[in-house]
């Protein structure tokens, strides 16, 4: 929001407050400045200047030689060299003369341009800082007189213009006044009410309304005003100027008076062509389905109406019922003011801001109107409103008249009244403020309170401009803006609790520090996938799909952490590192469970090793070193081999809870088919593993195993076992054949060769026997080898190797 | 045998263990003149036929010899012993930047910067009191996200977070969370008042991503519910905080009042650089850092979690976890985040 400050000092009297202190007021009420912008300084030596010739410069052919005088009788003209085109012989212009500073400070010195003198620089509005238009140079109207300041002849007044921020739950400070009413406390001063000349209440009512409301839940009030007699004209200089600093274009007087009106008060209006708008009456309804209208800007739009209220959109239509406009986002085509307009129908009316809003995003249009609309105009200053406009348009349009006035439904602005209780605004906000300082900040922002009740309740009359303050909390808001925030006491919490780490947090950072001390990075890859990414990694799940997503290959939620960690591999391979460790720990999504509508979401760990060497005997390491270090009995977890999407069909195993079965992820080697498509050409090892589950398996006993102080004996046992029995199938038996004297269990040899059968391989094991109470004897060794043996040999198709 | 060819056998004797090179040289040299048959020691049998002047004399002599030539010969073999270790160390010398230079930077893996960020920040307010909720759902549905956060319907406010919406449920039901507040009511409706937690997470808004922006990041979000808690409260918790992360005691934050549909009053927060002590590039010269939202948590949210805003009042403040990492690391642009390059990876 644009606010300059000549037109805020209509409404409170700035003098003798700085720019800065303006800026720090403006900051401390929560109207954030973003910027603040001095206009029509700098104008000092630049004068008008009638362009006598153009001539070709010889050295260019994007710059001319003009000869301009800067008075009728001067006999030797000036030489400038000028890029632009847009202007003729004859016309003035603004020339800045040698010496002179331009706005953004740049000097004007006498210099040459390929070769040809330029004393001086004729001018673009923009180079002016008067508008944006730096199209060209500004041409003045015929006539306009020679060697004048140009500040002089456009009027042109020094300015500051300071681009406040306007929170969403402040629609009273979408306008200068609500934005005076804020300042004048904070300055110590008092806001200046606006005045007016034309009085509505006196202006004619007749029985034939002008105006109708058929969608009450749309809109709660509409006046229609008939002003006869009007003449489409350029606006007067200082409504040009108050649009110009405002970002807005003039377009004409009664376009004008409607946008200045707009921003003066915070209240949008629309003017119809009487005389083009049917039966010179107009209704409030919902559109109907697909119903369609060209709005100004000429674009046809189709309008809904569904069962459903979300997809409504309201509609201002004629008296032959055909839509004239889209309710408070934009009027239509037909019936728009024009150049030989000469009666008018003024609306101006209060929305229903939630169908506004949902109106104007459907449709994807958002206006001046709209956004004020949307939050919440005020109700009650529509008649002042009204009168504003014909004050302003009496200016161009001496011989008008204001025929009729008509004010239909229900909400005039009246108050609403609000109890609070001064206890309760000192806890919140932690001060100490007596009932009668509160009422004092309140008051002046128009917050009117009633006598105590008692020390501690005041009832709060809510002005009809703040439609956002509805409960005693908002007016607990409003005390602490004002009495600012800056002065409210720090204070330290007192009260607080041990805080520390849950177990699962502990785990999840002790699992990231493992991984890091095997040598991973860790990443974090985005949650989108395409469908791409999914085929390529050899998934095939079904993903849960975004309804709106950025683009494709951003459309799915991701069901793995695998794509994102092979996406990285191959970026890093393509960037000459092919070998990386990496691991991510991330939210995963899948299909809703039963009753449940959000997606299915478990935090996931994946771990791709592509390191030199690296394989799926890297990963199943990496997983034990996860088993240790999260102290998990390593017997609760049990490999399943099995072919698993995406990883490599021989070299694959399921993760499962030993008993339960239960699925807790995947290790094992990615599918080289795969890790290919994604740009690696090494072995990846891999490592998918539900966190959560992880660290939920049932972990070693806290209590100390005593170990044996007599010597130990080793024993190596060999087995020749067929491919398909697991060597940890092997290792099981054995421990359990050897309990209890059996201490550890250690595949120390795998052996594939001529010296074994085909389809099988050598098995070495090393037993290390003790037992706590005495030294072990040959016998009992012995005894215990031979059970061992004899179980395995019983237990599986493994033979002791002779 | 005479005292004279005594004095050639020592003589010849050191001499030979004198030019030993080696150890085994000088095992040599032992046995050939101090050994079982060496000369000097087959003169001890000629003691025999000696008179008692004469074994005294002699006899004492070569005790004395030998006495002597055991000195010469451990001396020697001292010297030739710490040759051969001083050999055999310079054998086994290695230059130890060989390592250092040839070893890749890969002798231990690294957090990502997030990670570590979010650990710093937690611990900090572990410190503070506070328990740690960071495994939130980050598909919500839009009561969670907005509704039960007192965001009516098209209320104007939730045009400031655009939402990614999820193909579930009804148009418009599901979606990703635009930020970690859904956590308060979470957090609510699991724990009884008093409420000390603080809640990091993942975030999702539907912006084109800029050097400043991704569409997914990371918000921290600190929940306070207890009795007599104000704003002023809220104000020091943050001072409070802003001060152990930098490790300095003169940070300040400063509100202004903001709008939150879940606060109120509300406020954003900046805080002073703690990057400079006049202006820098990160607070653009001003000496303020602009951090994060807060306010009072509103009556209608304590509602929602089952709160009576009669008897408590709480506060909660969050902020931006990767503009902070950006800021403290003068990362200039965070899309370099989404790339995992290995080159950046190492670095933290």
């Amino acid at each position: 929001m644009l606010i300059s400050l000549s037109w805020l000092n209509e409404f409170v009297d700035t003098s003798g407050v700085s720019v800065e202190d303006l800026s720090d007021a403006f900051n401390d009420l929560g109207l954030v400045v973003e910027g603040i912008e001095v206009v029509g300084k700098g104008l000092d030596g630049i004068v008008t200047a009638q362009v006598k010739t153009i001539r070709a410069h010889p050295g260019a052919d994007k710059i001319r030689l003009v000869d301009v005088v800067i008075s009728a009788d001067q006999s030797e003209p000036l030489q400038i060299c000028c890029g632009a085109w847009n202007f003729v012989e004859g016309d003035v212009v603004p020339l800045a003369m040698l010496g002179s500073t331009m706005p953004d400070g740049l000097k004007i010195e006498r210099r040459k341009l390929r070769g040809e003198w330029s004393n001086g620089m004729l001018c673009s509005a923009w180079e002016l800082k008067l508008s944006e238009d730096h199209e060209g140079i500004l041409r003045l109207p015929e006539g306009t007189s020679l060697g004048q300041p140009i500040a002089e002849v456009l009027g042109v007044i020094a300015d500051v213009v300071f681009d406040l921020s306007v929170e969403a739950n402040r629609p009273d400070a979408m306008s200068v006044l609500g934005v005076a009413r804020d300042l004048a406390p904070k300055i110590k001063r008092s806001l200046r009410a606006p005045v007016v000349k034309t009085v509505i209440s006196e202006v004619a009512a007749p029985a034939v309304q002008t105006g109708s409301i058929t969608a009450s839940d749309l809109c709660d009030r509409l006046t229609t005003t008939v002003i006869r007699n009007v003449v489409v004209a350029p606006s007067p200089r200082w409504v040009q100027q108050r649009l110009a600093v405002s970002g807005m274009r003039a377009i004409n007087n009664l376009v004008d008076a409607s946008n200045l009106v707009m921003l003066e008060l915070g209240i949008p209006s629309h003017a119809f062509d009487l005389d083009r708008l049917a039966g010179g009456r107009i209704d409030v309804r919902w559109a109907s389905q697909n119903e369609h209208i060209t709005t100004l800007d000429g674009v046809d739009r189709v309008l809904s109406r569904s069962s459903d209220r979300e997809a409504l959109d309201g509609v201002i239509a004629d008296g032959g019922g055909v839509a004239v406009g889209i309710a408070a986002i934009m009027g239509g085509l037909t019936s728009e003011v024009e150049v030989d307009t000469a009666n008018l129908l003024l609306e101006i009316a209060h929305w229903t801001p939630m169908c506004i809003a949902r109106s104007s995003k459907r449709l994807g249009i958002r206006s001046e109107a709209s956004a004020r609309f949307e939050r919440g105009s005020d109700p009650g200053a529509i008649p002042l409103a009204v009168a504003r406009f014909v004050d302003v348009i009496r200016e161009t349009c001496p011989n008008l008249s204001v025929e009729s006035h008509h004010d239909v439904g229900p909400n005039r602005g009246a108050v609403r009244k609000v109890e609070v209780r001064a206890e309760r605004v000192n806890l919140v906000l932690g001060t100490r403020l007596a009932t009668s300082e509160m009422t004092a900040l309140l008051s002046p922002i128009g917050f009117v309170c009633s006598p105590p009740e008692g020390a501690d309740r005041f009832q709060v009359e809510i002005p009809s401009w703040r439609p956002d303050a509805t409960d005693e909390i908002n007016v607990v808001e409003e005390i602490g803006r004002h009495f600012g925030y800056r002065n409210i006491e720090r204070r330290v919490l007192t009260n607080v609790r041990v805080g520390k780490l849950t177990d699962l947090q502990k785990n999840r950072r002790l699992i990231a520090d493992v991984l890091v001390s095997n040598l991973c990075n860790e990443v974090w890859t985005a949650s989108f996938v395409g469908p791409l990414d999914l085929e390529r990694s050899g998934v095939s799940t079904e993903p849960v799909v975004l309804a709106n997503p950025m683009a494709p290959e951003e459309s799915l939620l991701r069901p793995t952490l695998v794509a994102g960690l092979l996406r990285t591999l191959g970026h890093n391979a393509s960037h000459r590192s092919p070998s990386q460790r990496i691991f991510e720990m991330g939210h995963v999504f899948g299909a809703p469970k039963p009753d449940q509508v959000v997606p299915y979401e478990r935090d996931m760990l994946g771990v791709a090793l592509a390191a030199d060497g690296d394989d799926a005997s890297t990963a199943i390491r990496c997983l034990d070193s996860l088993v240790e270090a999260l102290r998990i009995n390593p017997a609760a977890i049990e490999l399943r081999s099995k072919e698993i999407p995406g990883l490599h069909p021989t070299r694959s195993a399921r993760i499962v809870g030993s008993g339960t079965g239960f699925n807790l992820g995947s290790v094992g080697e990615v599918d080289p088919e795969v890790a290919r498509k994604w740009g690696i050409d090494r072995r990846v090892g891999l490592l998918v593993i539900d966190v959560e589950n992880l660290c939920a398996l049932p972990t070693r006993s806290e209590l100390v195993s005593v170990f044996s102080r007599f010597p130990s004996s080793d024993v190596d046992l060999a087995f020749v076992v067929p491919d398909p029995t697991p060597a940890g199938h092997i290792s099981e038996i054995l421990r359990h054949a050897g309990a209890p004297l059996l201490q550890t269990v250690q595949l120390i040899d795998v052996y594939r060769g001529d010296r074994v059968s085909t389809g099988t391989r050598g098995l070495t094991y090393r037993l290390r026997f003790a037992d706590p109470g005495r030294t072990l004897t040959d016998g009992d060794v012995a005894a215990v080898r031979h059970s061992c043996i004899g179980a395995v040999e019983e237990r599986s198709a493994a033979k002791l190797r002779s | 045998m005479n005292l004279d060819h005594l004095a050639t056998l020592q003589a010849n004797a050191e001499l030979a263990f004198a030019e030993a090179a080696t150890l085994d040289a000088l095992k040599a040299a032992e046995i050939a003149h101090v050994g079982k048959s060496a000369p000097l020691t087959l003169a001890n049998r000629e003691l025999g036929a000696m008179d008692d002047e004469g074994k005294r004399v002699f006899g004492a002599a070569i005790n004395a010899t030998r006495v002597s030539l055991g000195t010469v010969l451990s001396d020697r073999r001292g010297a030739l012993e710490a040759d051969a270790r001083r050999i055999a160390l310079e054998v086994d010398r290695l230059d130890l930047t060989e390592f250092r230079a040839t070893e890749s930077a890969d002798s231990h893996g690294h957090l990502h910067l997030i990670t570590r960020t979010i650990r710093d920040l937690e611990d900090i307010f572990v410190g503070m009191g506070f328990s740690v909720f960071n495994q939130g759902p980050e598909a919500e549905t839009d009561w969670e996200n907005f509704e039960a956060l007192n965001f009516p319907p098209s209320h104007p406010a939730r045009t400031m977070h655009d939402t990614f919406w999820v193909n579930l449920g009804s148009e418009e039901q599901v979606l990703m969370r635009t930020h970690t507040s859904p956590m308060q009511i979470r957090v609510m409706k699991q724990l009884a008042p008093p409420i000390y937690a603080v809640m990091p997470g993942r975030c999702y808004r539907r912006d084109t991503a800029d050097a400043r922006h991704l569409p997914v990041f990371h918000q921290i979000e600190a929940l306070v519910i207890d009795k007599g808690i104000s704003l002023g409260h809220l104000a020091g918790t943050i001072e409070t905080f802003i001060s152990a992360y930098f490790g300095r005691n003169d940070l300040k934050a400063r509100l202004r009042p903001g709008f939150f549909p879940f606060t109120e009053p509300s406020a954003e927060f900046e805080i002073t650089c703690p990057f400079c002590a006049d202006g820098c590039r990160v607070c653009s010269g001003t000496g303020w850092i602009e951090l994060g939202g807060c306010g009072m948590v509103h009556p209608n949210v304590l509602r929602n979690g089952g709160v009576d805003p009669e008897e408590w009042t709480g506060f909660a403040w969050g902020f931006g976890i990767d503009r902070l990492a950006m800021n403290r690391h003068q990362i200039d642009d965070l899309r370099v985040f989404l790339d995992n390059d290995a080159r950046l990876l190492r670095q933290f």
